[in-house]
């Protein structure tokens, strides 16, 4: 083949959509999350993109499966971690959303 | 020093296609004696164990190595994120089914143009309808699907129904990328480098596309670094987050450092571990300490590493100096020489290409 090495970046991102509460996120079909042993984090592989996650950002990715809503998210992590993480989950959500790293379902 | 997250298993160089904008080494018999079935399978656990998280299999065409099915499934067990980098000729729905079954995670199919006549021309043989066929496949089969297109001269003008025909393929992704002089690609640029105006219109078509599209298909669009005012991060820095292995088993911070003179390093000689540690190959330009002027002290250093070292040796005989796409280099007309010529009113856009030769 070549010239195309499989290696090319990712596009900067798009202006983040929209993230309304009842959206249910669910993780891009291409993208698989895993524990890296070596790095001992967990890591969002993608067919280009490796994305090295913090604890907050796997939390979140772990809980986007299609039938939480955003809001439930929110929720269920400020439950967990006993402090208020509206505006850290929404504003991850909206960037991984805008690379398509994961998918708004729009409740209907 | 940090770990690979990324190896690109060039399997073989051989290729049913003779697209004259290969990468691939311009003295392809120099890897004819390929790594068998137990190297790669060691290699790929090597990789593992570093922290290599991606495995992309890419070639010359993979498909032409018999054992591909075992190694996909060796570096998916592994725990790595396969990709099959592939021109789709022998990509037949009972190879497809073997290789989902042995845990291929992602499929990139290229495409030459977006109709046969041109597309046939430049793969140098009939191989548009297999690609369409395939493409289907791919998305039958439940994968995601990127499409490549490299970019030139000679088939840019037709973005628009390239990217017609990408969408109609139903695909997740497509990487419209402008061709990057190494190889057979460098011995052609003449006939490649396409002109500002070409490069204008397209990047108005994929605008548009990405306003139409940005829901449904990622876009990720490759512009010619001779048109740049700084040189790409060529592969985030030096030998810091991939690795290439090439079909005779020679270890790579890129796939085009086979050109530089460096001493050789091979997986058949050393670990991958080793290797990324402490072979020349590796450690010649890794930081900064490397630099000439006007890279030693520029604020961008750390930003575009000095862009790419291939590059820098191909143009100038020198890899240890600043990539000549930067305005700031000394040698910058090694770059706006072509590009003013391919520039030039007179200029067709159909000259001849020097195809690669098939092999395999």
């Amino acid at each position: 083949m070549s010239n195309d090495t499989g290696l090319t970046p990712s596009p900067a991102p798009a202006a983040p959509p929209a993230l309304p509460d009842t959206a249910r996120p669910r993780l891009g079909p291409h993208l698989r999350l895993r524990f890296d042993r070596s790095r001992g984090k967990h890591v969002l592989l993608g067919p280009e993109s490796v994305i090295v996650l913090n604890g907050t950002g796997a939390d979140v990715v772990g809980l986007c499966d299609g039938s939480r809503t955003v809001a439930a998210i929110v929720d269920e992590l400020r439950g967990r971690y006993e402090r208020p993480v509206d505006h850290e989950v929404r504003d991850f959500l909206a960037r991984m959303a805008a690379r398509r790293h994961v998918i708004l379902e729009e409740t209907m | 020093m940090d770990r690979p997250f990324g190896l690109l298993a060039e399997l073989t160089y051989r290729c049913p296609l003779a697209c004259a904008y290969c990468s691939n080494p311009l003295e392809l018999a120099a890897y004819d004696d390929e790594l068998s079935t137990a190297d790669w399978q060691r290699v790929f656990t090597e990789a593992a164990e570093m922290g290599v998280l991606q495995c992309h299999l890419s070639g010359g065409e993979p498909l032409l190595r018999r054992d591909l099915v075992d190694l996909v499934r060796t570096a998916a067990e592994l725990g790595m994120y396969t990709n099959l980098v592939t021109s789709a000729i022998g990509f037949s729905r009972p190879r497809a089914e073997a290789l989902r079954a042995a845990g291929l995670d992602h499929v990139q199919v290229s495409v030459q143009a977006d109709e046969p006549g041109t597309s046939d021309r430049i793969a140098g043989i009939p191989s548009f309808e297999r690609k369409l066929k395939a493409a289907a496949v791919v998305k039958d089969l439940g994968w995601p699907l990127t499409v490549n297109v490299v970019l030139h001269r000679q088939n840019i003008d037709r973005i628009a129904e390239i990217v017609a025909l990408v969408e109609e393929l139903d695909a997740d992704r497509v990487e419209l990328a402008n061709t990057q002089y190494y190889g057979w690609a460098m011995r052609n640029r003449a006939a490649l480098l396409p002109s500002r105006d070409q490069l204008a219109r397209a990047e108005e078509v994929v605008r548009d596309a990405r306003d139409r599209l940005g829901g449904r298909m990622e876009i990720v669009h490759v512009l010619p670094d001779y048109y740049s005012e700084y040189p790409k991060p060529c592969m985030g820095g030096w030998a810091s987050r991939q690795l290439t292995v090439a079909p005779n088993g020679d270890a790579l911070p890129c796939p085009a450092a086979q050109t530089l003179p460096l001493p050789r390093a091979s997986v058949r000689e050393d670990s991958l571990a080793t290797i990324w540690d402490e072979a020349p190959m590796f450690t010649a330009f890794r930081g900064t300490g490397w630099m000439q002027d006007p890279c030693r002290t520029c604020e961008r250093r750390e930003l575009d590493f000095g862009g790419c070292r291939c590059q820098a040796f191909l143009l100038t005989g020198d890899a240890t100096r600043t990539d000549p796409v930067c305005h700031l280099s000394p040698d910058h007309g090694l770059v706006t020489g072509p590009v003013e010529e391919a520039n030039a009113g007179s200029r067709p856009v159909d000259e001849l290409l020097v195809a690669r030769p098939h092999r395999g």
